[in-house]
């Protein structure tokens, strides 16, 4: 047996980065909902509340996603490669420049000196060490890239003719997918960004800008699913007590992730002018297809839990149900964490929609949905597979199942009381990112309830944080020790003969994605070096 | 015909759902597609540069050219400018069941332009002039609202629209 120890330190490391900043942000969260509305007037304050938002978006969307999918993939590759991380210096280097740029944003951030959001939103200007120190935290998750792809290689060269397992397969697709689209916003910070906020260019293309940025919007949101989905697949059916559905259909849904979600921004642009609508469709269609991977996930998980929930004795239509092990953190979270997949995908559909979209962009419709599907879907994922993993990494007991699986009821409970009513004040016409609503009485007066129980909503998710971290920190001190340490792969129901090349590697994948890029955004991009812009430069130097 | 799937997915139920998937991925998509093309429904997508820092010295934009226009073929054209933190002019009156054209420039930042139960809405982009046609089939009074964070007045940023019944149709 391998020792992962060096790779769970990196793990922890990390992983307890993302969370103590997800429960800062939390908090932010549960400020944000009480003072939007005139419930305590001694907190009404728009500084406090965009700087609040800014942070809260910077530290849920960049900070505690990058740093668990880091730590958690670092983890994977040790132990379903069962293998030692490719260059251990680097990647606690890499760790060092992303927690360098977190502390670097956090001053501009938090003496409201950034409040432009999470999404820049030029010609809005933050303080330039805001800029650098996202700049950072983009290049040091370049280096988890790396690890991530040469550690496949590695396994490879040693194991030729086998399959890469699909854990591993998956996090290295993920660590390309994230490569790819984080190009986007680093072309933006980099050439646009930091040399107009250091003054070295007056002007700045916000066409272009824009254009840069959704390149990178859409698919981010699959780098952080990602996780999720590996989770899923292969450590939730065994944790169930059954067996993975399907191989490889895991990996044709990780590929056509891969594949769709980068060249498709577009649809974060339906309602923007200085793109033509020919563009905006054709990234359309692409949205559409990047759906069936997830329809896909959504077969396979289930059809992996209902082999579980019928080995342990479930019968019927839906008796596997209830023979499930809900009492199993990991498995609890799966299944919360399919069902809010279901509510959001529905919307997912309608903000995609080329026409639709027009009734609900840009209002609190979308911060709804996108709350349920990342903070709900996915981080509950995070969670689920923390509480998996923990016990592997520290040698030591979860310190309380049941404390676990009350903040996972919380969180799924606490998000939908957020998130269902967020949905209906959106669809009624509020805009998102506003801190008051000062508008017609008629059209406030249809917001007010729902608002007073997103305050509950929010009230119920901080808890749920607080409980995750007490769960955590005192899992390191339990004195009773974890007694398997494996990380138990979950082995396919129907066994692989032989998996086809183009399943085992990523060489044509890439290669098509450069060519669907060039396709979908060759033009969109260059259009901005040919118009006349009136003297703004498209790059800043 | 040979199931093209099943080079890689041995299951007979699990190939029928992808199949299921990529038709209903299809169908959503064709649907969307044969309503832009049949009924011309598009996310407003003009490309048209202009100088956002010079609006006033232009002569669509500037001040005493803002507001409602009669085209005379039974349409109107509303210009206006965002600019932190308002819309101008103040209040647009237009007629219902009338084909609209709002031309709209930023004079500053990034803003937003929803008129909340219609399907008026665009980003407004420095740098850049948005344009929406559409038309309001009811009349009453409705609000165009700032739906793009510009900054800490973000939230007081909307003003009025009124849509007048359809007779007040050539009277502006």
């Amino acid at each position: 047996m391998n020792d992962h120890s060096k790779a769970a330190s990196l793990g922890l490391a990390n992983i307890w980065v993302a969370f103590i900043f997800f429960a800062v942000a939390a908090l932010l969260g549960f400020y944000q909902v009480v003072e939007r509305i005139d419930l305590v007037p001694a907190l009404k304050s728009p500084e406090l509340y965009f700087g609040s938002v800014s942070t809260h978006g910077v530290l849920m969307g960049f900070v505690l996603t990058t740093f668990f999918i880091t730590g958690y993939g670092y983890y994977t590759a040790s132990t379903s490669l069962k293998q030692e991380l490719w260059n251990r210096p680097l990647a606690w280097f890499g760790f060092l420049l992303c927690l360098a740029g977190v502390l670097l944003a956090a001053v501009p951030l938090l003496t409201g000196n950034a409040s432009v959001l999470y999404t820049f939103y030029p010609p809005l200007m933050a303080h330039p060490a805001f800029y650098i120190g996202a700049a950072l935290l983009v290049v040091g998750s370049w280096v988890w890239c790396l690890e991530m792809v040469m550690m496949m290689a590695v396994w490879k060269k040693a194991h030729p003719g086998e399959t890469v397992p699909l854990a591993m397969y998956g996090t290295t697709a993920n660590a390309i997918l994230w490569f790819i689209t984080s190009l986007g916003v680093a072309l933006e910070v980099l050439f646009q960004l930091i040399p107009w906020s250091l003054g070295l260019s007056d002007t700045v293309d916000v066409g272009l800008a824009r254009t840069l940025f959704s390149w990178t919007l859409h698919a981010i949101v699959y780098f952080w699913l990602f996780p999720a989905y590996i989770a899923l697949y292969t450590l939730v059916p065994r944790a169930a007590g059954g067996k993975l559905f399907s191989d490889q259909m895991g990996r044709f849904a990780f590929i056509m992730l891969l594949v769709f979600s980068v060249p498709i921004g577009f649809h974060h642009l339906y309602m923007d002018p200085f793109q033509a609508a020919g563009w905006k469709f054709l990234h359309m269609t692409g949205t559409f297809m990047v759906a069936v991977p997830t329809l896909i996930t959504g077969f396979t998980v289930i059809a992996s839990l209902e082999v579980a929930g019928r080995l342990r004795g479930g019968k019927g239509l839906f008796g596997w149900i209830g023979a499930l092990p809900w009492g199993n953190p990991i498995v609890l979270a799966a299944c919360l964490a399919m069902l809010m997949l279901i509510f959001g995908g529905f919307g997912g559909m309608i903000n995609a929609s080329y026409s639709m979209n027009t009734m609900v962009h840009n209002t609190q419709w979308v911060t709804g949905h996108f709350h349920l599907i990342f903070a709900g879907t996915t981080v509950i994922m995070y969670f689920g597979a923390a509480y998996y993993i923990w016990p592997k990494m520290t040698g030591k007991a979860l310190s309380s199942v049941k404390l676990a699986n009350t903040q996972l009821w919380l969180w799924f409970i606490g998000m939908l009381v957020l998130t269902l009513p967020w949905h209906q004040i959106g669809i009624t016409g509020q805009p998102r990112r506003v801190s008051s609503t000062p508008y017609d009485e008629s059209l406030v007066q249809a917001w007010h309830t729902s608002e007073m129980l997103m305050i509950v909503g929010g009230a119920i998710l901080f808890l749920s944080a607080l409980l995750l971290i007490t769960v955590l920190f005192r899992t390191h001190g339990n004195s009773q020790a974890e007694t398997n340490r494996e990380v138990e792969y979950a082995e396919s129901l129907h066994s692989v003969q032989r998996m086809p090349h183009l399943m085992n590697s990523f060489g044509f994948w890439v290669g098509l994605i450069v060519v669907y890029m060039i396709a979908s955004y060759g033009y969109p991009i260059l259009q901005f070096f040919l118009l006349d812009t009136h003297g703004t430069v498209p790059w800043s130097i | 015909m040979r199931d093209p799937f099943k080079a890689i997915c041995d299951d007979d139920l699990e190939r029928r759902w992808i199949w299921i998937s990529l038709i209903m991925a299809f169908v959503m998509g064709g649907l969307l597609g044969l309503y832009a093309v049949g009924a011309n429904l598009h996310p407003p997508s003009n490309v048209e540069t202009i100088d956002s820092s010079r609006l006033h010295l232009t002569e669509e934009f500037a001040e005493d050219n803002l507001g409602v226009r009669d085209n005379g073929d039974g349409s109107v054209t509303v210009t206006m400018v965002a600019a932190r933190y308002g819309f101008y002019p103040p209040v647009v009156e237009v007629p219902a069941n009338t084909p609209v054209k709002f031309r709209v420039a930023s004079a500053d930042v990034l803003h937003g332009f929803h008129v909340p139960f219609t399907n008026a809405a665009t980003m407004i982009v420095p740098g850049y002039i948005s344009e929406i046609n559409t038309l309001f089939p009811r009349e009453g009074e409705y609000s165009f609202l700032c739906n793009e964070y510009c900054g800490l007045g973000h939230d007081s940023m909307w003003s009025r629209l009124i849509v007048l019944p359809e007779s007040a149709r050539g009277e502006s």
